[in-house]
């Protein structure tokens, strides 16, 4: 039994664009990620941090390379592994409890009949751990963005995936709800032991919630660097940490690097520069 | 409400005023007068239940074959790519100009006026259809198919249940249409039903009966529209809260 929940190996994605031209969105992409660990993928845009989630989901193949979970490959969605999406994912039509349940009627997963009591069991479980008991009857158009994204987790987790995949799940909620967010994902993850991959363009968000910070570079996409956070476990960490000396150092460092792997000098130069050339 | 009583009381002024010859326009008391008359002693109830019995049928069958083709093509990229170009000519046929073929094809019966409103209402139905289903969200879709959804799986449980208030909307949409085309049948090809009493009234320049007959088509459509717009919000209480 391997520690390794993820494991890439030399991963590519080549894209066709419409000009018939190819565009690289991912060369050489090795990496792993531990059993429980909680790894979180930064970068500039364009480097393909959204894409390669995609392919571990198996939205889309991959277009070299090798990527296992659990020391298998795979073709397409499978149930180990789960995906939140920044928004607009869930089912307008279906209550909150029905939005956790859907998983549970589809063919793939009836042969779980057995688990099916259980199943009533869990949403009434993540229900209750995500803070969603007042509206399990209500229409996800009537709830907040950071109430919806609960939901989305917690349809997510129904079928206890071996991975988590977020792909920005908090992008479009406003700063406190994001927070807010940040501790709920840390509580939860205090009693629900899982391994995650977490797509973010927020440093902060990505230091203060991972094990570990993969900066990913664009043009062609690839790993720039491997941060470890040596910060408190997960479990243990709070709001005040964001004020800390170095959570502060950490994520200032991140943020140096990302912008190095963009092609663009500090502001400052870049600044003087456009002031010179506008005289 | 406030909007249709301005009408009628500029309607009202202006021919009470003696300015517009009443050949022109009729004064409402006048076409009150006369749709009274013709409930009491013609025909105007049998020509209303024909029309919408025509209405009926050929929307009914424009719908029950464009919800699965719009589905199929709103649903797979292939089906699109084969039957888009081919809508997209079709749509754009005059479907009063086919009066003469349809007339040739189908006789002058009943399948004639059917006919001609399946062709007016048909291709547009398909292609607004197709683009409900085709704009339902993409993280909707993948965000099942991570789930574990199946291909029909997600054409039934996903596209079609998102798409459902947006098609039932161009339902209601096209249903208008399907009745502009009754009475251009009608005043082509019939001798019953609304568009035909009209064109009778016409010959005899009974500008009253116009009247009449134009406010019932108003009025019905009215009706038939509220109805809708009712059922929608009964139906899909959760897509309400978007408006």
């Amino acid at each position: 039994m391997s520690t390794q929940q993820l494991d890439l190996r030399h991963v590519g994605k080549v894209f066709a664009t419409a000009a018939g031209a190819r565009f690289a969105a991912l060369t050489d992409v090795s990496f792993t990620v531990n059993v429980g660990e909680f790894v979180a993928l930064v970068g500039a845009s364009g480097c393909g941090k959204s894409t390669l989630l995609r392919l571990i989901a198996g939205l889309d193949p991959a277009s070299s390379g090798e990527i296992l979970v659990a020391g298998r490959p795979f073709v397409g969605p499978g149930r180990e592994r789960a995906m939140v999406f920044q928004d607009y994912s869930l089912y307008p039509w279906l209550s909150v409890l029905d939005n956790i349940r859907f998983s549970r009627r589809l063919r793939a997963n009836r042969a779980l009949q057995r688990e099916q009591a259980s199943a009533d069991a869990r949403a009434q479980l993540l229900l209750q751990l995500m803070g969603l008991e007042r509206v399990r009857d209500a229409y996800p158009n009537v709830l907040s963005g950071g109430m919806r994204q609960r939901v989305a987790i917690a349809r997510a987790l129904l079928n206890e995936p071996e991975l988590l995949l977020m792909d920005e799940p908090f992008g479009a909620l406003d700063a406190q709800t994001r927070e807010v967010m940040h501790d709920l994902i840390l509580h939860v993850l205090a009693s629900e032991r899982r391994t995650i991959l977490f797509v973010t363009h927020d440093v902060e968000e990505a230091v203060y919630l991972a094990d570990r910070v993969i900066v990913l570079a664009p043009d062609p996409g690839r790993i720039d660097s491997v941060w470890p956070i040596s910060l408190p476990p997960a479990r243990e960490r709070t709001q005040q940490l964001k004020e800390a000396p170095e959570f502060l150092a950490a994520a200032r460092q991140i943020r140096a690097r990302i912008r190095a792997t963009s092609g663009l000098q500090s502001d400052r130069v870049a600044l003087q520069r456009l002031a010179r050339d506008l005289r | 409400m406030s909007s249709f009583a301005l009408w009628l009381a500029a309607w009202w002024t202006v021919t009470g005023s003696g300015l517009v010859d009443p050949l022109f326009l009729p004064s409402p008391p006048a076409v009150g007068h006369r749709f009274v008359q013709w409930i009491s002693q013609g025909d105007l109830l049998a020509d209303i239940r024909i029309s919408v019995i025509r209405v009926l049928a050929g929307f009914a069958l424009s719908a029950v074959m464009a919800v699965p083709l719009g589905l199929l093509i709103g649903a797979y990229r292939p089906v699109r790519a084969f039957c888009e170009p081919l809508l997209e000519f079709a749509r754009y046929l005059p479907a009063v100009a086919f009066i003469p073929m349809v007339l040739l094809w189908v006789g002058i019966g009943e399948g004639s006026k059917i006919a001609v409103i399946w062709i007016g209402t048909f291709f547009q139905m398909v292609i607004m259809l197709s683009e409900d289903v085709a704009r339902v969200p993409m993280p909707q879709i993948e965000a099942a198919r991570t789930l574990g959804a199946a291909e029909h799986e997600i054409v039934w449980r996903v596209l079609l249940r998102s798409a459902m208030p947006a098609m039932f909307d161009t339902l209601r949409i096209t249903w208008g249409w399907a009745w502009t085309y009754l009475v251009v049948a009608e005043l082509v090809a019939a001798n019953s039903g609304l568009g035909y009493a009209i064109l009778k009234a016409q010959r005899f320049l009974q500008t009253d009966r116009i009247f009449v007959g134009i406010i019932v088509i108003g009025l019905i459509g009215l009706g038939t529209d509220q109805l809708l717009r009712w059922s929608q919000r009964r139906l899909f209480p959760w897509a309400a809260a978007r408006s």
